[in-house]
């Protein structure tokens, strides 16, 4: 069952063609195909050690597919150099599931690590207020001298999503985004993935499995079964599902 | 065949460390350079190591030139007592000593700091950054290692010998001048230079093997400890082998 619905919000941002994936004798993408549209938020729903972290990995070019074509805001990604593909990742965000900020650095030096690194010309004024922005997106601005072991799980969090927003991406990619969050956290950090997703028009690569998040910021799922593409529709479609291996997810 | 016999995973481990030694030499003198993070290493590497290995150091020389006095009055040499100590502290005793120190404190911390970067998530989201992780995390600190171990043996030597200085004033006299007259006079240059050279390699020997082990650390948590533990066991044992091979170099160089 491969219900391609394309949901026509816009030009595809990210294009997965053909992708495969193997660690040794472990097939862990199949042919996975998939389009991310501008302002679309996708969601990829699968068991654990499905393949999820490695598709999202493939997407940002940390791992390499043994097959296929990935293309990012129409730059195939197969065979481009070291410094064209951080020009491509410049233009994406990635929150990590263990939120990934370097202990030892301020919130401060976390948001002007990629600042910094991603070679952009500004002075010390800009580069000073884009990081208040980015903590002002995400209700942490008081944090900016402080050091992350000072910071519960959900401020971490929030500072990472700050950390990714700080270049202005145009895709972002979650993974796990509510993973490891209290319920009350967890709602606060999706609902911040929407305010975001609003205010500046990025598209999304959620990868969850918190229903409730899945219900609220997804405007399609993926489910990504033996390494392949099993579903893409709207969250309302796939519960109306009478598919055994579809609803088992939604139960 | 027990597998902890066999000697296909050593083999495989020195395989890998000899690629990723290799990689280092490829990249270290490659653009971009990470200047500033090598000066942030390099204080962090050397000048905190300072207070560490000038302790063990002016011990060692004191504790040293204490334990051979006695033979020394035994033999009739006492007065040569300077002169041994220091040749045996130049030569061989302060440069392998500082190493070990160095091995144990920064070792151990470059292997858990990586190791624990690596489970993280930290390296990867470096890479995301637009930056190299092998030249901003690994090649700053085995270049800094390097660098640093040796001006760290220089110093630790000094600091030695003025605690060989009171040791040998414990239950003799003999002048501040006298005592580094003795010193200067038996050294040679062939004494000094090998010595000093060899730091390079231990010093670069403790930065490879904690970058190697933590920046392939694996199981999570436990894989960091196991991390920092390796980083230090196999430093110091390279030390050691290290040594033994400059032995026998400077000996066919004429050295000695």
């Amino acid at each position: 069952m491969e219900n391609i619905s394309n949901s026509n919000l816009g030009k595809a941002v990210i294009e997965i063609k053909n992708v495969s994936k193997s660690f040794g004798d472990n097939h862990v993408l199949i042919d996975f195909n998939l389009t991310l549209n501008k302002k679309e938020n996708i969601v990829v729903l699968g068991k654990s050690g499905s393949g999820k972290s490695v598709l999202i990995k493939c997407i940002i070019g940390l791992l390499k597919p043994d097959k296929g074509s990935i293309t990012i805001l129409g730059n195939p990604i197969n065979d481009v150099t070291l410094t064209e593909m951080d020009k491509i990742r410049a233009k994406i965000g990635f929150l990590f599931q263990s939120n990934a900020l370097y202990d030892s650095m301020s919130v401060r030096e976390n948001l002007e690590f990629p600042l910094r690194r991603h070679w952009i010309k500004i002075n010390q004024n800009q580069v000073n207020e884009m990081v208040l922005q980015a903590l002002e997106d995400v209700g942490l601005k008081h944090t900016v001298d402080m050091m992350p072991i000072e910071l519960s799980g959900g401020m971490r969090k929030r500072i990472a999503l700050a950390r990714t927003l700080i270049l202005k991406p145009e895709i972002i990619l979650y993974d796990e985004p509510t993973t490891g969050l209290d319920p009350i956290t967890a709602k606060e950090i999706i609902n911040l993935m929407i305010t975001i997703k609003e205010k500046y028009n990025t598209a999304s690569l959620i990868i969850s499995h918190d229903m409730n998040c899945v219900k609220i910021a997804s405007d399609r799922i993926v489910i990504l079964l033996e390494g392949k593409c099993y579903a893409i529709d709207s969250y309302e479609n796939l519960t109306k599902s009478n598919d055994p291996k579809v609803k088992q997810f939604f139960e | 065949m027990d597998e902890s016999l066999s000697l296909k995973p050593f083999l495989k481990e020195t395989g890998k460390v000899s690629k990723f030694t290799i990689r280092y030499l490829s990249k270290w003198f490659l653009p971009p350079y990470e200047i500033k993070e090598l000066i942030r290493q390099c204080y962090v590497i050397g000048y905190k190591s300072l207070p560490l290995v000038g302790l063990t150091g002016f011990i060692m020389g004191l504790v040293l030139t204490m334990q051979l006095r006695p033979f020394m009055v035994e033999y009739g040499v006492e007065s040569r007592l300077p002169t041994i100590v220091g040749i045996a502290i130049i030569r061989e005793i302060g440069p392998v000593i500082t190493a070990l120190i160095f091995a144990g404190k920064i070792g151990s911390s470059i292997g858990a700091e990586l190791g624990s970067m690596k489970v993280t998530e930290q390296i990867d989201a470096m890479e995301v950054s637009g930056t190299n992780p092998f030249k901003y995390l690994v090649v700053s600190r085995v270049f800094a290692t390097t660098l640093m171990l040796p001006v760290l043996a220089i110093l630790s030597d000094a600091i030695a010998l003025y605690g060989s200085y009171l040791g040998v004033n414990i239950k003799g006299e003999t002048s501040f001048k006298l005592f580094w007259n003795q010193i200067f006079e038996a050294l040679e240059f062939r004494d000094v230079l090998p010595a000093y050279i060899k730091t390079y390699f231990f010093g670069f020997a403790v930065g490879i093997i904690g970058c190697y082990k933590g920046f392939f650390c694996e199981k999570g948590t436990e894989g960091v400890g196991q991390s920092a533990n390796a980083s230090v066991v196999i430093a110091s044992v390279l030390i050691f082998i290290l040594d033994l091979l400059s032995v026998q170099i400077t000996e066919l160089l004429g050295f000695n």
